[in-house]
């Protein structure tokens, strides 16, 4: 039986009138790297913090590694490593004494500390500026030390509120790269992220939040199958042809001009070429392209998010 | 007793955070030169004002500046740490550790008792260096101790709205603290104060500071000693405890 690190039950929280959490649960496996996708104001953010112990639920239960985290919160937040979305280092301390004072206040032994806080911030590429004021810091090079911050105590879960988010092309890359591996090492990993492309590279398993509800949780391939009418067909002749006559071939659901090539959303890729081919002989067309397209992320996603909306 | 032993790793594992955050307050909050020097040049001035033009024994002087430096330096920080530390966004990640926040408050208060004891040096020093002798120099020790300790915990309260302005908590704070001042016999000796103004004064914890710092300095006081003492212990268990209640309960708010 698979072991879970995240047991979350009928988790719910009311902002005064406002229900921003709606009766919310799911699992997390151990080792899982797990996604939580949303619109802004879905939730997510307040989900990370009931989890993390910031704020209480009103309602359900939360247990991490086994502890409930309104029982016993401080045994729950001990094996949880944090990246808070709203949240700073202390700028006016240097990088090394950010990560010494987290260190002391996770109860991480001084010598352990040091040799942690000196790897991380080496494999992070930081360790030069260690001595530097965090105020003297990039936002790249913040998030950075950041997350040498939450795994300085060697968590067994690391939660991550939009770990990337408006950083530059580097630091993004050396954070996913970081993660994965600590993934691979064995640690579970709770990300929320509006970044489809980075959740369907990262995680094994996502859920869609939208209006505090989870829409849907699976894995990203799955996620996408469900959406079988999103199959498309993508073409481009030698010249240019009419997209109507195109829409009306059998088993085309939608057809989309996307500058010179057009793209014929199907259930049935395979038929459709066959009919595609026969179009494309009978005109005395050339094909310079033809791609059968899976689904994307963001496509699934806005379809769920507006199919609920349609409810 | 595998529970007792539990309980009492917990609590000191708690209070080895607790020194964390107060070490990080005094790096960041405390070790300023304007803190300082409102720390300890406001009541200097204050006091000095009050002087100008009066015939005020040594005695007086030194324990009423001693009284108000205290009194300032152990209420000026403390207040603005939580709305600062909302507003920089450390806070959220000071309530996601597995710190409590009744650990949270007593490294705030322990930083500003420090501070307020330091801060006691100089009437201290001025005092000697006007001839005066200090007659119960354990008792004045005591005194500081309690006192310091104490506005530091009514310092705490004062920052428990959920505010991240710290000019709104300036202002509540400037409320609080100059009325006290005026009616703890700082200025006027309690024995001279009309009845109903002893009455006032005695629902000040300066007035037992001051009461106690003048026995220590010159040998007059209106309370027992011990009684200063007490209600000066008592004022800071249940300043502390109420400083906790109020934040364990404005803290969702901030966040």
């Amino acid at each position: 039986m698979m072991e879970n690190t995240v047991e979350v039950a009928d988790l719910t929280k009311y902002y005064g009138d406002l229900m921003a959490v709606d009766s919310v649960s799911f699992e997390v496996a151990k080792g899982e790297f797990f996604g939580l996708l949303g619109p802004n104001g879905a939730g997510k953010t307040t989900i990370i913090r009931m989890l993390t112990g910031v704020i209480r639920p009103d309602r359900g239960a939360a247990h991490i590694m086994g502890y409930d985290i309104r029982k016993e919160p401080l045994k729950a937040k001990q094996r949880m490593g944090i990246l808070p979305e709203m949240a700073n280092a202390y700028v006016d301390l240097t990088a090394w004494q950010n990560l010494m004072f987290l260190g002391e206040l996770y109860g991480v032994a001084k010598t352990l500390r040091h040799e942690r806080a000196i790897m991380l911030l080496k494999k992070l590429e930081i360790y030069e500026r260690r001595n530097q004021l965090v105020k003297e810091f990039s936002k790249g090079m913040k998030q950075r030390l950041l997350i040498c911050m939450a795994l300085l105590n060697d968590p067994q879960i690391l939660f991550l509120d939009e770990p990337t988010s408006g950083l530059d092309v580097q630091s993004a890359r050396i954070i996913r790269e970081m993660l994965q591996e600590l993934n691979r090492d064995g640690i579970t990993m709770f990300l929320t992220t509006h970044n489809m492309e980075e959740a369907g590279q990262l995680c094994n398993r996502i859920a869609i939040i939208n209006h505090g509800k989870i829409a849907a949780i699976d894995r990203p391939e799955k996620l996408k199958a469900t959406a079988g009418e999103l199959q498309s067909v993508e073409i481009a002749f030698d010249r240019p042809v009419e997209t109507e006559s195109l829409a009306k071939l059998s088993n085309v659901v939608q057809a989309k001009e996307m500058g010179n090539k057009v793209r014929l959303y199907t259930k049935d890729p395979s038929d459709l070429i066959y009919k595609v081919v026969d179009y494309a002989k009978a005109n005395r067309l050339t094909f310079v392209t033809l791609n059968v397209l899976s689904p994307t992320l963001e496509e699934v996603f806005i379809r769920l998010i507006e199919s609920k909306q349609d409810l | 007793m595998t529970t007792y032993n539990y309980s009492r790793s917990v609590a000191l594992e708690q209070l080895r955070r607790t020194f964390a955050i107060c070490k990080k307050d005094i790096r960041i909050y405390y070790l300023k030169g304007p803190v300082i020097v409102f720390g300890i040049l406001t009541p200097l001035f204050l006091f000095a004002a009050f002087l100008v033009g009066r015939d005020l024994a040594p005695d007086f002087f030194t324990s009423s500046l001693m009284a108000m430096t205290i009194f300032f330096a152990a209420t000026a920080v403390v207040p603005m740490i939580m709305p600062w530390e909302s507003r920089a966004k450390t806070l959220e990640r000071l309530v996601s550790a597995p710190v409590s926040i009744s650990a949270i408050m007593l490294g705030d208060v322990f930083a500003s008792f420090l501070f307020g004891i330091l801060s006691s040096l100089v009437p201290v020093i001025i005092g000697l260096a006007m001839g005066v002798t200090i007659g119960y120099p354990i008792l004045l020790v005591a005194g500081i101790l309690l006192a310091s300790f104490c506005f530091s915990s009514l310092a705490a309260i004062l920052s428990a709205p959920p505010t991240d302005v710290p000019s709104n908590v300036m202002m509540l704070t400037t409320f609080v603290k100059f009325p006290l001042l005026f009616i703890s016999g700082v200025f006027i000796p309690i024995e001279k104060m009309p009845d109903w103004g002893r009455l006032i004064a005695s629902a000040s914890p300066l007035t037992y500071f001051t009461d106690l710092a003048r026995y220590s300095i010159g040998g007059a006081n209106y309370y027992p000693v011990f009684f200063d003492l007490i209600v000066l212990a008592a004022f800071a268990l249940l300043f502390l405890t109420l400083a906790v209640k109020l934040h364990e309960n404005s803290m969702p708010k901030r966040l």
